[in-house]
């Protein structure tokens, strides 16, 4: 087929008809632009808050839950395996919170390549001693270099320095405990664990993630000091946190562990189920509002294609008298719209970049992401893919009923009819 | 008589369904040799218009055959008898139909570029000798809305001519322009049939026009009557 010879028809037919043309092509690239601006926003939003949960949560998380036995004993009896028992009021076992053979399991997990590093974690529930008020609290035991590559728990230290973590006695407090208790750095804490061993500790630190729930009662001290508080040998450990490379992988890795282990486990995505749902939600609705956008375009495209063949319906006879087929003629229009489409798609895409781009430089300063200064963008080039492709596939669609229209005419009709 | 003819009928008969069926053409055996200028002349609503379309392939819906150059038109595809129109048949028209996004060379070479036969200088070449011979040659690079009339048909036919079709229909091609500008287009017409060896058919209201070619068919009711 004579594709040059078609595009140049198209071409002439979009020339004398350039406003038309450019008002259809910035309706394609407004809703690209809207569209893509929107995603990006979207997308950075949801990367910021699951970065947020992403930040603070394991992969993939080693502990010891309580629970009750899954073999009782009456299972075990020879004479009754034959038979169905039944066992009522059984009450949970308390294996301990310490990982059983800690040291040799972290070891191993070292060794993995599929995991980037692994964070063993001492927590202790505590109270927080103020004059008479106790006010109950989380001191979590890190391991500080591990855990600040994981979870990058510098970035939330309002005050002070994770380093000094490494000093024997310190703890960094969460903002809400420091406000409530009128701590400020250098200040001495006293605390009282579950089980009554007191201590006095330095705080060195105040740390804000920025959900309330979490400031107002967690604090950090190094793995060695908690295990001191508790009064244990330095192999109690009641969480291991690990780090995957791919995290698709974590419900698969989790299981494994847990029959390799033999301790309990739980991965990322069972962990933040609902919060995955809520990215989800917002992704729909960002595409959503862009596909209707594009649709809206896509009218304007068949309005104005539809119009320009009734204008053109002489040179659309006179074309198939000298030797154009009917499919010549639907490809001159689809190939119109094609032109519209791409032009305003790249256009749009263009746009969509720098209205992306402008977002991302407003102040967005709000208590409670501190690392955060300006709106977030995400500027994944797959949303730009997404755009010009959708931006095609509905100015062809748009174009392709004109087209078929325009390739069904009859000239003899409109010659006839002069 | 079979290979000299360059377009026949056998038992051409045509419908029209709105608003009642009517048969407007009546089996028309008809046969045009190489080289004669025929015009067709009857009343209005006799069917000369409707037997010249069912010549040029535009028109499908009939019955009988119709053979061009001893093909058989009859049954073919739409992209098929495209093909054929852009090799074998000029059309002028009684209004130019002249694309107005083109400049005149562009819209006489625009079959010729569809055909794809020449290269673009070739073709271009070819366009400006037909515009000359037309004493069109001047206008060339204007746009056809510039142009008057007599001029636009000229260019008109310089449009049927680009691919040396072996037949050239026309439908009215004088209706439209005066005196002077009809006796030019006949002259042209005349020159083709005679250096050319083309064959013309005209349908046509022109008595004076039709009494100039070698042979007139009259149509009455659907029918040839001579």
């Amino acid at each position: 087929m004579n594709t040059k010879l078609i595009l140049n028809i198209a071409l002439h037919l979009l020339q004398a008809r350039l406003k038309q043309t450019i008002v259809a092509a910035v309706g394609v690239t407004f809703s690209i632009a809207m569209f893509i601006a929107l995603v990006s926003f979207m997308n950075g939003l949801n990367d910021l808050l699951d970065g947020l949960m992403l930040n603070r949560t394991p992969h993939v998380l080693l502990y010891n839950e309580i629970k009750p036995s899954k073999i009782q004993p009456v299972f075990l009896a020879k004479e009754f395996k034959s038979k169905t028992n039944f066992v009522r009021s059984i009450k949970p076992k308390d294996i301990g919170k310490s990982i059983y053979d800690s040291k040799t399991i972290i070891s191993v997990l070292k060794e993995d390549e599929r995991i980037i590093d692994v964070a063993p974690k001492v927590t202790l529930p505590v109270f927080f001693n103020v004059g008479t008020i106790e006010i109950s609290g989380i001191i979590n035991g890190i391991d500080v270099l591990p855990e600040e590559k994981l979870f990058k728990i510098s970035d939330y230290i309002k005050e002070g320095k994770i380093a000094d973590l490494l000093q024997n006695n310190s703890i960094i407090i969460g903002k809400g405990l420091a406000d409530k208790m009128l701590l400020t750095l250098g200040d001495i804490i006293k605390i009282t664990t579950s089980k009554g061993n007191l201590a006095s500790l330095k705080i060195v630190g105040i740390s804000e993630i920025g959900i309330a729930e979490i400031d107002n009662t967690m604090s950090y001290t190094s793995l060695a000091t908690a295990q001191k508080i508790l009064g244990e040998p330095t192999n109690y450990i009641t969480d291991i946190q690990v780090k995957l490379f791919d995290i698709t992988l974590a419900p698969a890795v989790a299981n494994e562990f847990k029959g390799k282990f033999n301790v309990d486990t739980i991965d990322y995505q069972t962990a933040n189920a609902q919060f995955e749902t809520g990215s989800s939600v917002r992704s729909i609705i960002s595409y959503a509002v862009g596909f209707v956008l594009l649709i809206v375009a896509g009218f304007g495209i068949y309005n104005i294609l539809n119009m320009m063949i009734y204008e053109k319906m002489d040179s659309i006879a006179i074309l198939k008298a000298t030797g154009f087929s009917g499919n010549d003629v639907k490809w001159i229009f689809i190939s119109l719209s094609i032109i519209i489409g791409l032009v305003g798609g790249i256009f749009g895409l263009i746009f969509g970049y720098v209205f992306s781009a402008l977002i991302d430089v407003i102040p967005f300063n709000t208590s409670s992401l501190p690392t955060i200064t300006t709106y977030p963008i995400n500027y994944n080039p797959i949303y730009y893919f997404i755009g010009i492709a959708f931006a095609l596939f509905t100015t062809i669609i748009a174009g392709l009923f004109p087209a078929l229209k325009a390739s069904k005419v009859d000239p003899v009709a409109i010659i006839r009819g002069k | 008589m079979e290979n000299s003819a360059i377009l026949q009928t056998v038992g051409l008969s045509k419908y029209f369904y709105d608003p009642v069926k009517f048969k407007v053409l009546k089996e028309i055996d008809l046969s045009i040799n190489h080289g004669e200028f025929v015009s067709i002349v009857g009343k209005s609503g006799c069917g000369k218009s409707t037997l010249l379309y069912l010549l040029s392939t535009m028109d499908t819906d009939y019955q009988g055959q119709i053979f061009i150059d001893n093909e058989l038109m009859t049954g073919k595809t739409d992209r098929e008898l495209a093909i054929i129109r852009n090799e074998k048949i000029g059309f002028v028209f009684q209004f130019h139909y002249l694309l107005a996004e083109y400049s005149v060379l562009k819209n006489v070479m625009l079959p010729g570029m569809k055909l794809g036969k020449y290269s673009i200088e070739e073709l271009e070449y070819r366009a400006m000798e037909h515009l000359k011979t037309l004493d069109m040659g001047d206008q060339a690079l204007k746009m056809t809305n510039q142009l008057s009339g007599g001029q636009k048909q000229r260019v008109a036919i310089a449009r049927a001519l680009i691919n040396d079709p072996v037949l050239i229909m026309g439908d009215e091609p004088t209706g439209n322009l005066d005196k002077k500008n009809s006796d030019l287009v006949f002259d042209i017409f005349k020159k083709l049939t005679q250096v050319e060896n083309q064959t013309l058919l005209i349908v046509t209201h022109d008595t004076d026009f039709a009494e100039r070619t070698q042979r007139i068919i009259t149509m009455e009711d659907g029918k040839i009557i001579s």
